[in-house]
């Protein structure tokens, strides 16, 4: 398990040009296996187009009380970006008037922002139908201050979206550090109290699954049953829906991919599993990225790639939706994680 | 001429099969796919199945993929390794219940 992100291991790969050299190299030059973009345009589905944006994603900040192997965005407790309220502000203008019926709070840890329950409360007043927040549930053990969190979520009807790798505890700690099974089962069960989870319940609690290791996640379906039954006979936790995630090979993922020599087999993997049904739902198509210093990206993924948005709009404090629809949606091999088998996205499988 | 009879490379191009009798090849990999569907025995529990037949019947091919399939099954190390006593006891068991045959063979030919 790192204790570092790349970043302040000032890994080679810490460097997203490097990244995306090694995504075109390799298997994908000498024509082993097809580009991206080569093998979409195979179904007349290149260039890949935006269609009207449904979900607004804002990443307010990379600092992370987790260092998880797999982690996209390399975040970590040493990982410094963090969003300014003066960048929040013009992200609240943006709320106001967004057609997305979805605003998704990411991070890193996003309660780690100092002004993330003043954005929380102000977002909330825009009405936005759903209004998710990306926890990783051991921030609401890991101190105090933030062991109000569930009552805090409830309070402003915010749609929580949890990771939890595994339901047994070996899995999860080899993935996301030790201790981090046992505070998540608990802060599950605090969620649970407040209502969070519950059958029938409005507030909406629902779990990430991401593959610990080299390999495509399952089924979705039999994955949600899997986890349901566990959850509840070991711990008596209750919560919706399971979104299966395909793990993307970039940033620490790739590192590890790299480094535990699987790269070559899983980019096979995913290139094998590609599935062009998923292709004209993946959610870059309806989403927009913001990063912690307010400029925009296709999804989360091209943030940490550092491929800006191909549009004349650049930045959060010039954002206009209609000129950011349609626009042709910057790709690399990394997209291959996305259209595989049943698609992956923020919000689990998309065919 | 590759110098090892097993290579990981060829496990991918098991589909080929077909290349050369393409109905009966159809038929197989049509039959395989119906077999390991959800039914009376959910897809989960034959894929522990097929890692316990494979460690019976030594198939490397059949290792590498069951032992992937069921890590995307979220099946857990510990259940593939009981799959595999099973399997072990088996096998085990296959040899030394003949040992009954073996004892009959002795006691008719001993005074």
């Amino acid at each position: 398990m790192a204790t570092k992100s790349l970043h302040k291991r000032e890994s080679n790969l810490a460097n997203s040009n490097k990244q995306l050299e090694i995504l075109s190299n390799g298997i994908f030059q000498s024509g082993e296996l097809p580009t991206f973009k080569n093998k979409i345009a195979e179904t007349n589905q290149f260039p890949l187009k935006a269609k009207k944006l449904e979900v607004l994603q804002i990443n307010v900040g990379y600092m992370c009380n987790q260092v998880c192997e797999h982690c996209h965005v390399d975040a970590g407790p040493d990982r410094k970006e963090i969003m300014t309220r003066e960048t929040m502000l013009q992200c609240l203008e943006v709320i106001k008037n967004t057609g997305a019926h979805t605003l998704d709070l990411t991070g890193g840890a996003p309660e780690m922002n100092p002004d993330f329950r003043w954005f929380v409360e102000e977002a909330a007043k825009a009405g936005i139908k759903d209004f998710i927040v990306r926890s990783n549930l051991t921030i609401i053990r890991a101190n105090k201050k933030y062991h109000d969190l569930p009552e805090f979520f409830k309070k402003f009807n915010i749609h929580v979206v949890s990771s939890m790798p595994h339901w047994t505890r070996g899995k999860t700690d080899k993935q996301r550090g030790d201790g981090v099974f046992d505070k998540s089962i608990k802060a599950l069960q605090e969620l649970n109290e407040v209502g969070y989870g519950m059958p029938n319940s409005n507030l909406r609690l629902d779990l990430v699954y991401n593959p610990s290791g080299a390999f495509l996640p399952g089924d979705q379906t039999s994955m949600q049953k899997d986890f349901k039954k566990a959850l509840k006979d070991d711990f008596d936790i209750e919560f919706h829906n399971l979104f299966a995630i395909t793990n993307l090979p970039i940033s620490r993922f790739l590192d590890y991919l790299i480094a535990s020599e699987n790269y070559e087999d899983y980019m096979y993997a995913l290139v094998e599993a590609y599935n062009p049904v998923a292709v004209s739902n993946v959610m870059c198509t309806n989403t927009i990225s913001v990063s912690w210093d307010g400029y925009l990206y296709d999804c989360d993924f091209n943030q940490m790639l550092e491929l800006p948005v191909n549009s004349k709009i650049k930045h959060i404090s010039n954002y206009n939706e209609e000129l950011l629809e349609g626009r042709d949606i910057v790709i690399s091999q990394h997209c291959y994680g996305c259209t595989a088998g049943a698609g992956s996205s923020c919000q689990g499988v998309v065919a | 001429m590759q110098k090892t009879y097993y290579d990981p490379a060829d496990l991918k191009k098991f589909g080929k099969i077909s290349d050369w009798n393409k109905e009966l090849g159809d038929k197989f990999f049509e039959y395989y796919g119906k077999v390991f569907e959800e039914g009376a025995l959910s897809a989960r529990e034959k894929s522990l199945i097929a890692l316990a037949v494979a460690h019976a019947i030594q198939c490397p091919y059949c290792i590498d993929a069951y032992s992937g399939d069921g890590l995307q099954r979220g099946i857990t190390k510990e259940e593939m390794m009981e799959a595999l006593h099973v399997a072990a006891a088996i096998r085990g068991g296959a040899s030394l219940v003949h040992g009954v045959q073996m004892m009959n063979k002795v006691n008719k030919l001993e005074m």
